[in-house]
């Protein structure tokens, strides 16, 4: 488990500064509230990404504390609406996700309903790399779990062999093609960048916090797959507080 | 207005795109929800055009959506990436043509902090070398595979056997185009037209005969926000979003939305069946769902492809008032057998069916 002790003295935005997306998303933030306007998740939450940017640049330890713990950096869809405009080069975007990161490297995400969803995404889109060699595989999307995804794709679920086989897909088979099986070794090499690169660190960082929160709220937590009560409580809990 | 001047300000806009030998690069989503407009996008490449088109099987995903997901570190998605650039090299292609707009924003955005930070390219470098034995080179030339249909977009209306004209009123069809945030917001230059007057969709209805729609939220995000639809205690937001954009478009009565980015395409499709069992809202005429399609199989259409091998009935908006105003000629009996042509069961409750 990737783990980050912080030195009383240390600075936390000087922490930010260590992630190079930091460096290139906030250079000096002049408050016009441009990025709030374009922003997409401004409308839908309580979210300013103006305010996230100047909270930021105060350097302020104890206010980005209460940002790495609040439920408002992971309000933004990171659809980078925010870089284009901005007339200072900015991106609170990039502030965000370095705000994350940062944020589940020291555990504080599960101080929050939002943040505690990262193990659902870890779970879910994360297992798919390793398991599948693709994020998003038509096999793993559960009809269950996507009820938004209509009648059609229950059909296609049931009817996968012969519906993919019309246009094309090679699912379970080897060789160039959609939906084509990943080969045995191409996992492996991801599987390497992973332990190499902090990938796999930074997963188990997820999973450890996650644990521990999960005995904190009195849940049932397994050690794998999504048939477990704090896995249900992270994907579905809504306490309806977070829009505007 | 001085012409000169104005040239040289739309050269800014302008993109280098190679005429062929191709690395491609397929799309998670796409591959898994529209599997026939990739095909459909090899076999024009190939088999049409005559271009050389390579794909390797152990290319695998860029892990964007995992990135986007704040899941995977920036030094993991930036050497998952190398390894593709290297499976590139070995391959022998220099020009990479990719089938996804998320990961079309995530090279760009990895080559770009390369030159901002060249330790970051060394030590992906380092880190691919050690965890695979591979080198890499950064791509000469890098498009997404909806830049190359564009380059061709005139050859392809050469070819055509149907046009983006209302075959009963002589009528131009009303197009709404919907390119994808990270196809250009994010690197302007990377994108035909850059984000201003990004012309890689619109430039295919021009060349195509239909009409481009502006509408006040042409350039709203899809609802997509990774995060705000991965979990389903979050999917408020995405329907929100994708909401906005159908009730500002909807006045303009589109016969269609085109999409650059497959993710964009599943939401503005599956959406509208969400949002008529939510509360009973349709945006199209008639009371009819807008079909949303990609650029593939836009292109498939024009070129005379049959929809079901194109794989328009696996849509949740059925696609049958546009083929019927473009005048394309379909075998309702065909729509759901098998390769083989074997009868499937039918599928229920589809829009516009």
């Amino acid at each position: 488990m990737l783990i980050i002790s912080l030195n009383l003295m240390e600075s936390y935005y000087d922490l930010l500064m260590q992630d190079v997306r930091f460096e290139e998303g906030l250079k000096a933030c002049m408050n016009c509230g441009v990025c709030t306007a374009i922003c997409p998740a401004a409308e839908f939450y309580h979210y300013d990404p103006r305010k996230i940017a100047d909270t930021v640049q105060s350097k302020d330890n104890d206010k980005i504390i209460s940002l790495l713990k609040s439920e408002e950096i992971w309000y933004c869809g990171e659809c980078m609406s925010c870089k284009l405009r901005c007339p200072r080069g900015n991106t609170p975007g990039l502030v965000i996700m370095a705000l994350r990161t940062l944020s589940q490297k020291l555990g504080y995400f599960t101080e929050s309903e939002k943040g505690r969803q990262q193990l659902a995404i870890k779970r879910t889109i994360g297992e798919n790399i390793f398991k599948y060699g693709y994020c998003v595989a038509a096999y793993a999307v559960n009809p269950e779990m996507h009820p938004e995804q209509g009648p059609v794709w229950n059909y296609i679920i049931e009817h996968s062999k012969e519906v993919y086989e019309r246009l094309g897909g090679r699912i379970d088979e080897l060789g160039a093609g959609p939906l084509r099986k990943i080969d045995e070794g191409a996992k492996e090499e991801l599987k390497k960048i992973f332990d190499v690169t902090g990938g796999t660190d930074f997963f188990n960082t997820i999973e450890a916090h996650s644990r521990k929160k999960a005995s904190e709220m009195g849940l049932q937590f397994d050690n794998n797959g999504i048939d477990n009560e704090y896995f249900v409580e992270v994907f579905t809990a809504n306490n309806n507080t977070h829009t505007a | 207005m001085k012409k000169d001047g104005k040239k040289q300000i739309w050269s800014e806009y302008q993109k280098e795109i190679a005429d062929d030998h191709f690395f491609y690069v397929r799309s998670c989503i796409r591959q898994s929800f529209f599997p026939g407009s990739e095909q459909f996008f090899l076999h024009f490449m190939r088999n049409v055009l005559g271009k050389d088109v390579f794909e390797n099987p152990s290319h695998t995903t860029c892990t964007g959506i995992g990135y986007h997901g704040d899941i995977v570190p920036f030094s993991t998605i930036m050497t998952v990436v190398a390894r593709h650039f290297a499976l590139m090299k070995e391959s022998g292609y220099k020009n990479i043509a990719i089938s996804c707009v998320t990961s079309f924003g995530i090279y760009t955005e990895i080559i770009e902090t390369w030159k901002h930070f060249p330790q970051e390219l060394e030590k992906t470098r380092e880190y691919l070398l050690k965890a695979t034995g591979r080198e890499f080179d950064i791509p000469e030339n890098m498009a997404h595979t909806s830049d190359i249909i564009y380059k061709f977009r005139d050859e392809i209306a050469k070819m055509a056997k149907h046009t983006l004209i209302n075959a009963e009123t002589g009528e131009p069809l009303k197009v709404v185009e919907h390119i994808g945030c990270h196809y250009s917001k994010m690197f302007p230059r990377s994108g035909i037209g850059g984000a201003e007057f990004p012309h890689v969709l619109s430039g295919l209805i021009e060349a195509w005969g239909g009409e481009v729609i502006d509408y006040p939220e042409r350039r709203h995000c899809c609802g997509f926000g990774f995060r705000q639809y991965l979990v389903q205690a979050n999917r408020g937001y995405s329907i929100s979003n994708t909401v906005k954009k159908f009730e500002s478009m909807e006045p303009y009565k589109p016969d269609l939305v085109l999409t650059n980015c497959p993710g964009c395409n599943m939401f503005m499709d599956k959406w509208q069946y969400t949002v008529r069992e939510m509360d009973g809202s349709v945006y199209g005429a008639n009371g009819e769902s807008i079909p949303v399609l990609t650029y593939e199989e836009l292109a498939g259409l024009v070129m005379g492809y049959n929809p079901w091998d194109l794989g328009l009935q696996y849509h949740m908006v059925q696609s049958e008032p546009l083929l019927r105003k473009m005048g394309v000629e379909y075998d309702e009996k065909d729509k759901y057998r098998t390769k083989a042509g074997k009868q499937m069961p039918l599928p229920q409750n589809l829009l516009n069916a």
